[in-house]
């Protein structure tokens, strides 16, 4: 039974290589092969789930250790999986999830030629995604992170036809390589610090490294983490990663990939619960970008972009409560996988949406859809409760524990923290009021588009909705499913750690506050959205607005920071290399080539001036002796 | 008088000699002037004899003498056949040996 | 210590190969030099005798100054006679080196000289003596221990004789063509069917430079020698030739009992020096 997490992986790998390799004869199969092999590996993972439930809690992480990688003296680099409590409810929620979304693409996808390449990738991305996440050090876990920053790369692009899809992969590429950095770096000090990688004895060993380096690889891997999860200062590819299929959308930039950061911050816990600086930094990062992505979903017109910045502002709450410690990794890891499924059901709603209007993405041009697309609506409106965080729904569980965790984290840093929560699901309820009310509610607004085509809105196929529903009964349940007897907190406990946070205001009162707060925003949205009707053409709007629909100037910054302060250092550094180096290298070669062409009129061809230069040798020659005699 | 004033006489016809070959540019006689430094050398090589009492400096300008015959034979050929093709007797004419 | 005899021949030989050294240099024609050359080598042959080496002064006349001397004034009448150096130097700079140069060294050999111990002087007398004789002395040592040396130097002399052969000889690449062929082949190109014409007749002292004249008055450069043509020795057919000329006919009148042409005017004469003046142009550029 154990020796099948191998098979895990092996699965969906395998099922790349073929629908990669395979060719055009499994263009009619090839979906369905995908799909089927996602679940296979779903049901590898729930038979190890459940084999895992059957143990005792100190018996249920089970390794299996397959070959050495790199057996060198001194550097052994294994190929081994880890499956604790933690991996398991990643692998649950990738294969789930996965599953789920490869069953939707097969409806999302089925009007698109190079449908079986886009089945290949999902399923790299799988194999990629369960390695980073079995991985039992960090070197295979490099790796595993690198395949679902390929699979990544291929997926926003996979339309690479359309240059916005182009330059968006491009894009997420080169600024996943940033983080990517990081995770080398902090691998290196790691093995310098340690002498190998793997988890286990890196985390036994922690307690003897120093304070420096400690902060130093937490730092690294905040980096690594704040590349791969859309944190700021690395969040800017997230928004442009929506030029990929809704599915991948869904999949890998909300549910999975981009939640790999958080996973990484929670797998290195005892680094981070050893090195403060490091965790005041990602609680910093995480509040800075709860707020920053939030306020970027307030200002978004086209629904993908707007539930990006969700994603991200949802993330940056996972981070939060990640920097802040064993109050907050069970937090964490609860609020990614509730996320999960809202987020994923969000956007394959958003998906199904965007299939009956013909591929639009403008929410100025939806409106009144409830009428039109019922499931879809329902599914969607259940995905909302849940982030908002309406009671009794996932979010409210999840993230109300985050918010007072963060209350819990003690003194001024606690009190900024958990405002800046609170702000941030007031916002959360602003965004995704507004999102829903310009989608489904109201009148339409659609026009006809350049062709003269006008959308007829419908309801999805089959295929699209099931994985909808399923991930609505997800979005509403697995909240209080977790929180039963704080199950999920038992469940988790034994890998992150656990304390009980000591929050300066009591549950009921935190509560009473995100309640208050989430009236707020939704009552604002429905005084701006709901009871006036929705301009086609949005208004000029604050200058903020401006900036959130600019994506806080994030791009902006970019350009004029990195991309003219390198095209400016660089420019210096080829001046300096031009005049220095080469005037270096080229004035000697003038000094030589100018010294010679003046020695060379010496050689003038007129052999009295060749027998000149022998008689003053004879001279210097016959000089010399009578010199050297003198002297001797 | 002292026999040293043929060393004197010799080095001042040497030196005559090479001043001759760097000045004058007709062939023939910047070979005369060689003609002239080899000349001065036999001279400074019978006082030599001279002053030492042996023979042996006599036959190095013996020997000499030889040697500057073949050197006139072969350099004066190579001058006629430099002549032919370039109608020129003076080394500045010939003036290829250069970049 | 030598004879007052010796000091004073030493003193006039010293004169005349200085002088001669120094008029080598300075003539401007070959020939002038290679006759200052024979001089200075005669006055060193005896100095050669009056230093006990008579052998090689007699060497040196006969060699030196009958043969290869000789041979220089073969090549110097080969390349030709009046070819002089030309007084401007074409490097800048050479000869005030060369004189700089020059002093230098001779100062530097002097110097060397007053400096060695040449104080013991033993003289060759004895050494002639013990051999018997100059010349029996000199053979004892070419024939015994300088004898690799006379074989080798007899090799070089060889191989000098070879290459001076080989330098000079030219291989005739067609067959030579005999009187017919060359009679037929002037009547067929027709530019020069009769024999060339004769040089000019009115001449001082080397009448083959002077080209004959037409019947026009022109000269017929074809009548001089292209040897002399392509060395530029052609006496060109000037102001000067001309007065000459009319002399030489004023002056045979008399004998021949003739009756003297006019003679030119001085218009005539000047219209000659200015073509003359303008050829002279011409041939400078």
């Amino acid at each position: 039974m154990d020796n099948l997490i191998p098979v895990l992986v092996a699965v969906p790998l395998l099922g790349a290589a073929l629908l990669l390799c395979g060719g055009r004869r499994l263009d009619r199969v090839g979906h369905l092969l995908g799909t089927l092999l996602a679940f296979a590996s779903f049901g590898v993972g729930l038979a190890l789930f459940f084999s895992m439930l059957g143990r005792a809690t100190d018996q249920r992480p089970i390794h299996d250790h397959l070959f050495t990688w790199i057996p060198v003296n001194g550097f052994q680099a294994e190929v081994g999986f880890q499956l604790d409590q933690l991996s398991m409810t990643f692998v649950l929620l990738i294969t789930g999830v996965g599953s789920l979304i490869h069953l939707y693409s097969i409806g999302y996808m089925a009007h698109d030629e190079k449908r079986r390449r886009f089945f290949g990738y999902l399923n790299l991305f799988l194999a990629a995604m369960l390695l980073l996440v079995l991985a039992d050090n960090y070197l295979l876990l490099y790796v595993g992170w690198e395949g679902v920053g390929l699979a990544s790369y291929l997926l926003i692009g996979f339309w690479q036809h359309k240059p916005s899809a182009a330059t968006a992969a491009k894009k997420a590429f080169l600024v996943n390589r940033v983080g990517d950095v990081g995770l080398s770096i902090a691998v290196m000090l790691m093995f310098t610090t340690f002498g190998t990688f793997a988890f286990t004895p890196v985390f036994a060993h922690a307690s003897q490294a120093t304070q420096a380096t400690l902060t130093g690889i937490g730092l690294m891997l905040l980096l690594a983490a704040c590349g791969k999860s859309a944190q700021v200062p690395l969040q800017s590819w997230l928004g442009d990663a929506m030029e990929g299929p809704t599915p991948v959308s869904a999949l890998i930039h909300a549910a999975t990939m981009v939640t790999a950061g958080v996973y990484l911050i929670t797998r290195s816990s005892a680094i981070f619960n050893l090195a403060p600086t490091a965790q005041l930094a990602t609680v910093v990062v995480g509040a800075v970008t709860l707020l920053f992505g939030a306020i970027i979903g307030c200002a978004k017109d086209d629904i993908k972009k707007a539930l990006a910045g969700s994603t991200m502002s949802q993330i940056g709450y996972m981070v939060l409560a990640a920097g802040l410690g064993p109050i907050g990794y069970v937090f964490a890891i609860m609020h990614l996988v509730t996320h999960g499924f809202f987020k994923a059901g969000l956007f394959l709603g958003a998906g199904s949406v965007m299939h009956g209007m013909n591929d639009e993405v403008d929410m100025r041009k939806y409106g009144g859809l409830r009428k039109y697309m019922p499931l879809t609506f329902v599914t969607f409106g259940l995905g909302y409760l849940a982030i908002i965080g309406f009671p009794g729904l996932s979010g409210f569980f999840s993230k109300d524990k985050i918010i007072e965790a963060a209350f819990a984290h003690g003194g001024t840093e606690g009190w900024i923290l958990g405002t800046c929560a609170m702000v941030g699901a007031a916002v959360t309820a602003f965004y995704m009021t507004r999102v829903m009310l310009m989608t489904f509610f109201g009148e339409r607004r659609w026009v006809d588009d350049a062709e003269g085509n006008q959308p007829h809105p419908h309801e999805s196929p089959a295929v699209m909705g099931i994985p909808m529903v399923i991930l609505a009964f997800g979005s509403v349940l697995a909240g209080g499913l977790f929180s039963i007897n704080s199950s999920f907190v038992n469940w988790l406990s034994p890998v992150t750690g656990y304390e009980e946070g000591h929050s300066p205001l009591s549950t009921t009162e935190v509560t009473t506050g995100t309640m208050v707060v989430l009236v707020l925003g939704v009552g604002v949205a429905w005084l701006m959205y709901g009871r006036r009707p929705v301009p086609a053409v949005p208004p000029l709007g604050s200058l903020l607005t401006r900036a959130a629909r600019r994506d806080l100037l994030q791009d902006d910054f970019n350009h004029v920071v990195l991309v003219s302060g390198g095209s400016h250092l660089t420019r210096f550094l080829v001046y300096l290399e031009g005049r220095g180096l080469d005037g270096l290298v080229n004035g000697i070669a003038a000094l030589v080539g100018g010294t010679s062409g003046r020695v060379r009129r010496v050689q003038n061809g007129y052999v009295r001036s060749y027998a000149l230069s022998m008689f003053g040798g004879a001279l210097v020659l016959v000089a010399t002796t009578l010199l050297m005699r003198a002297v001797a | 008088m002292n026999p040293v004033n043929y060393l004197y006489l010799a080095a001042l016809l040497f030196t005559i000699g090479a001043v001759g070959v760097l000045v004058r540019r007709n062939a023939i006689v910047l070979f005369m002037c060689v003609e002239l430094m080899l000349n001065a050398c036999n001279l400074a090589l019978v006082t030599f004899s001279r002053l030492h009492g042996n023979l042996d400096g006599q036959i190095i300008a013996f020997f000499t003498m030889v040697v500057a015959a073949a050197e006139v034979v072969v350099g004066l050929a190579i001058i006629v056949s430099v002549f032919r093709t370039r109608h020129s007797a003076s080394v500045d004419d010939t003036n290829l040996m250069k970049l | 210590m030598t004879s007052t005899g010796e000091a004073v021949q030493f003193w006039v030989l010293a004169v005349v190969a200085v002088g001669g050294a120094l008029g080598m240099v300075l003539c401007r024609k070959a020939v002038h030099s290679a006759l200052c050359l024979a001089g200075t080598m005669i006055a060193l042959a005896i100095c050669y005798m009056a230093e006990g080496a008579v052998f090689l002064g007699i060497v040196q006349i006969v060699v030196y100054t009958g043969a290869i001397m000789m041979l220089f004034l073969f090549v110097v009448m080969l390349v030709g006679v009046s070819s002089a150096d030309s007084v401007k130097e074409v490097l800048k700079g050479q000869r005030v080196a060369a004189v700089v140069g020059g002093l230098g060294f001779g100062v530097l050999l002097c110097a060397g000289i007053a400096n060695a111990n040449l104080h013991s002087f033993q003289g060759v007398g004895a050494a002639n003596q013990a051999a018997g004789g100059n010349v029996p002395g000199l053979a004892a040592l070419i024939f015994t221990r300088y004898v690799w040396a006379f074989e080798v130097t007899g090799a070089l002399l060889i191989t000098a004789a070879v290459g001076a052969m080989v330098l000079t000889h030219r291989e005739a690449t067609e067959v030579k063509q005999s009187q017919r062929e060359l009679a037929e082949q002037r009547v067929r190109l027709g530019t020069q069917v009769t024999p060339l014409p004769a040089p000019g007749v009115y001449a001082r002292h080397n009448a083959v430079d002077a080209p004959g004249l037409l019947p026009d008055g022109t000269p017929a450069e074809i009548s001089v020698n292209p040897t002399l043509r392509q060395r530029g020795q052609m006496r060109h057919l000037g102001s000067d030739l001309l007065r000459r000329m009319g002399e030489l006919e004023q002056s045979t009148a008399g004998w021949l009992g003739r009756k003297a042409p006019k003679p030119r005017s001085g218009a005539e004469l000047a219209r000659v020096e200015s073509e003359e003046t303008e050829q002279r142009e011409v041939e400078s550029k």
